[in-house]
């Protein structure tokens, strides 16, 4: 069983995000059964499946928003325990975006970029805000940086979103579905930003059912099926010949 | 009693503005007490702090199921028994009308405070919790931060109206023979005879108070609202 999990030795020292038997219940339902995810640096990862397949889950386990039942996730080095002081050190080098935002409503967009570099990083006001208006301009969204996030469209939000966890500057981003609950007119707008953050080298784990997006960027689709990986491959053969009945099934679905 | 004559008033200014006074004194240091000792309480229910989130879950309950008047009383006559004892003095040590109005009306109202910041604690969204999570902040600074000021904001106008409740609950510490605004109000009236002159008075006086807190509750929330929620 443990040469069954264990990580290849050589590829160890890259593999930035280890997640090695991973098991994750609510109650008596298994939601994540058994699963085995390297990624390296620099690596583009796409998961998709069918709702309720356990990507969601399989994400949050990586900054520990859910907490896994067996098995190991070793994230940049450190592995997530129960130890509060390590799963901090790990969040700190892994942002996320979330389907719904979740910006701070009641401060403005550069507090919401502010806020963390300076209680985490310990920045100063000024070398937060100046952080902070950088990863702005990046999602060009600097115009806005006064205003609050209940005065943005959705995909203004959720560049905001994008920005505030890279001014966190972490080492690997995770997204769940980030364009699913916008307008489709704003999809493109975010589709891009990540397609820029894929071209400066960032590691991603990206939830999306995007396919072109997965086309452009995904080094790996990694599609899940009842809290299981059931097929991994490049972008190019999981799309033409994916050689599972369940993955046919899905594109079918996805595609009509 | 034919027309009404408010001389009487200006003459007894002084003393309503004492009153009034000792009413305002008391309105805010229970503001302070029980909305600091509320946010605790209502944050050790959220965390579900073995032990402790039980007894203060009963400590709510019971003082919500009696009126304040009563707890003045025990308070009054209880504490200074068992203070006694614990001193080992074996008399009551007094602790004085002044400082049991202060003490019990702090310690009610923070019952009636921590249900409000408990429910709006509740009301947060959970989204909120994990983004604050997803960037590494600290408990503390979770709920310093992100969670406790979206709660103000949303509950405020309900703290605004048990604080109403409380400065005119401040009239009970007449059974402490102690004097606020209306305990001034009535025992000059029972002298010059002036009761309808005197309790007008003290209308006004209540509904400038409860205007102006409005007003400024008001203000606050202009000048802190949440920019673009949609209500
Ligand atoms: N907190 C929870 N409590 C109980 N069950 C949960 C919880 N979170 C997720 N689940 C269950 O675990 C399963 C996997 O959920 P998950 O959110 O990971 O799916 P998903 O692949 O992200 O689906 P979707 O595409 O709908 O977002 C689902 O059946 C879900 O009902
Ligand atoms: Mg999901």
């Amino acid at each position: 069983m443990v040469q069954q999990t264990a990580v290849d030795e050589t590829s160890r020292p890259q593999a930035i995000v280890a997640v090695e038997g991973v098991v994750k219940r609510f109650g008596r339902f298994t939601a994540l059964n058994d699963i085995n995810l390297s990624v390296r640096a620099g690596e583009k990862i796409v998961l998709c499946g069918p709702s309720g397949s356990g990507k969601s889950t399989l994400i949050r386990c990586i900054n520990h928003i859910e907490k896994h039942d067996a098995g190991r996730i070793v994230v940049d080095g450190v592995e997530l325990t129960d130890r509060m002081g390590d799963i901090n050190n790990v969040r700190r080098e892994v942002g996320m975006v979330f389907q719904s935002f979740n910006l701070f409503p009641h401060l403005s967009i550069a507090e919401n970029c502010m806020l963390a570099p300076m209680k985490v990083r310990g920045l100063s006001r000024a070398e937060a805000h100046e952080r902070a208006l950088g990863f702005l301009r990046k999602v060009r969204i600097h115009d806005q940086a006064n205003k609050y996030p209940g005065q943005l469209s959705g995909g203004q939000q959720q560049r905001v979103a994008i920005a505030r966890a890279l001014c966190m500057q972490p080492k690997i981003m995770l997204f769940d579905e980030p364009t699913s609950a916008l307008d489709p007119e704003m999809v493109k707008e975010v589709l891009d930003i990540m397609v820029e953050l894929a071209r400066d080298g960032m590691t991603m784990v990206c939830v999306t059912h995007e396919m072109g997006f997965a086309r452009e960027v995904a080094d790996r689709v990694v599609f899940m099926d009842r809290g299981a990986i059931v097929e991994e491959a490049d972008p190019e053969t999981f799309f033409r010949a994916p050689s599972t009945e369940r993955a046919r099934d899905f594109l079918g679905q996805i595609i009509h | 009693m034919n027309s009404l004559d408010f001389s009487i008033v200006l003459q007894a200014w002084p003393y309503l503005w004492s009153g009034l006074l000792f009413s305002l004194a008391l309105t805010a240091v229970a503001f302070v007490v029980g909305m600091v000792l509320g946010t605790c309480f209502a944050l050790l229910q959220h965390f579900e702090v073995p032990v402790i989130a039980r007894i203060v879950r009963g400590y709510i309950a019971l003082i919500r199921s009696i009126p304040l008047i009563l707890v003045l009383f025990w308070f009054f006559f209880l504490v200074p028994i068992v203070l006694g004892h614990l001193s080992g003095s074996g008399g009551p040590v007094p602790i004085g009308a002044t400082w049991t109005a202060f003490i019990t009306f702090g310690l009610f109202e923070a019952a009636y405070y921590s249900e409000i910041i408990r429910v709006g604690l509740r009301a947060v969204n959970r989204g909120q919790f994990e983004a604050c999570q997803a960037l590494a902040l600290s408990t503390f600074e979770t709920y310093r931060s992100v969670i406790l000021p979206q709660v103000l904001r949303v509950a405020s106008p309900i703290i605004l109206s048990q604080t109403i409740i409380l400065f005119q609950d401040t009239s009970l510490v007449y059974v402490l023979s102690l004097t606020d605004l209306l305990g001034a109000a009535s025992k000059l009236a029972q002298l010059n005879g002036r009761l309808v002159e005197m309790y007008l008075v003290i209308v006004v006086v209540y509904l400038a108070i409860s205007s102006a807190a409005s007003q400024g509750v008001a203000l606050l929330r202009k000048r802190y609202a949440i920019a673009g929620a949609r209500r």
